[in-house]
């Protein structure tokens, strides 16, 4: 945890804007969640545990559009995998007991590492990593749960065009990688695949099929690869 | 969606962050691995966009939504945060079904 003297660092005040900002994408998270028929308990479930944006927003927008259990989970796991990657690099500066090393898993998100790998001294990036995993936990479910809660007020989510917010937002969310070459091939190749596969698959499927689109991606470009994102500030917002 | 289905996706999220941590997942830190684990966010996310705007169960269409997501991406490109990204697109596709 921050050690004492810590508030004068500039990572925390970097850590309480980055969680803010996540606070604000969260609210739409909940939003979209209650309109696509899951309660308010079951959003804000998906938020403290599961607590990886691009993985929560893939897992509702699969079952918004009709997809079963099966193809969301698959989505939203394999979102998912870049964190344990993100976890390698963190457990260099991480140290304590498991139940510590158990919690940092657990905040172990793009914008925490991104945080923590800002820094140069090891112990500043433990800091960094710990106020800006706490400040975005903290914010991701406040938001969440404003959301979800304003939610349950809005009437038809058709007639307010929150259909379109959903692909927007996911748009949003890939802002970051599209900055790449090979961001940019895998974003097309998944967009292309999928469109293919509708009128042949099941809901669901033809976002999992589009997995292929990063092995397109991978080999036509080799691309340099970042234990995280370079900057915070260069990403969409959101723990992604 | 089932609480079954829910609480699998936060297990399989835990598991690969604690994999990571606990130094499970070491072996699978080579090149290829990690430019897969970055480029599946992009692929699968741009499947989303595409499924959700351009199509209506099996049926590929052009509507509303379309507009909506087009102005929205527009306004990702000019660097607008999420929550005007998302406002856009949505009073965009609100006003289009209004006037028709």
């Amino acid at each position: 945890m921050a050690v004492p003297g810590s508030k004068s660092k500039p990572y925390v005040k970097d850590g309480i804007i980055v969680g803010v900002a996540t606070g604000i994408f969260a609210i739409g998270f909940g939003v979209l969640a209650v309109s696509s028929d899951l309660s308010v308990a079951q959003t804000m479930v998906m938020s403290l545990l599961v607590f990886t944006g691009a993985s929560q927003f893939a897992a509702v927008g699969v079952i918004a559009s009709g997809g079963s259990p099966a193809t969301a989970i698959g989505s939203a796991l394999l979102l998912g995998a870049r964190n344990g990657f993100y976890a390698i690099t963190m457990s260099r500066y991480i140290s304590g007991s498991v139940w510590k090393r158990g919690l940092a898993a657990q905040l172990t998100i793009d914008e925490s590492t991104a945080l923590g790998t800002s820094q140069d001294d090891p112990e500043d990036i433990a800091n960094a990593f710990w106020v800006g995993g706490v400040s975005v936990f903290v914010c991701w479910n406040v938001g969440t749960l404003i959301g979800a809660l304003g939610g349950q007020a809005i009437g038809d989510p058709n007639a307010l065009g929150l259909d379109a917010a959903f692909p927007a937002g996911f748009i949003s969310l890939t802002a970051g990688a599209l900055r790449t070459r090979a961001g940019r091939i895998a974003a097309a190749s998944g967009f292309t695949i999928a469109l293919v596969a509708v009128p042949f698959t099941r809901a669901g499927v033809p976002i999992l099929l589009a997995a292929g689109g990063a092995v397109v991606a991978l080999a036509l470009v080799r691309p340099t690869v970042a234990v995280g994102p370079a900057h915070p500030q260069d990403d969409g917002p959101g723990p992604s | 969606m089932s609480w079954g289905a829910i609480l699998m996706i936060a297990a399989g999220a835990y598991f690969f962050k604690a994999a990571g941590t606990f130094g499970l997942g070491r072996y699978l830190q080579n090149p290829t691995m990690l430019a897969i684990g970055t480029l599946l966010p992009p692929a699968l996310l741009a499947a989303l966009v595409a499924v959700q705007t351009f199509s209506t169960g099996n049926a590929l269409v052009i509507d509303a939504r379309a507009a909506g997501v087009i102005a929205g991406g527009i306004a990702v490109w000019l660097r607008a945060p999420f929550w005007v990204v998302v406002l856009i697109a949505a009073a965009v596709t609100a006003t289009i079904r209004q006037l028709t």
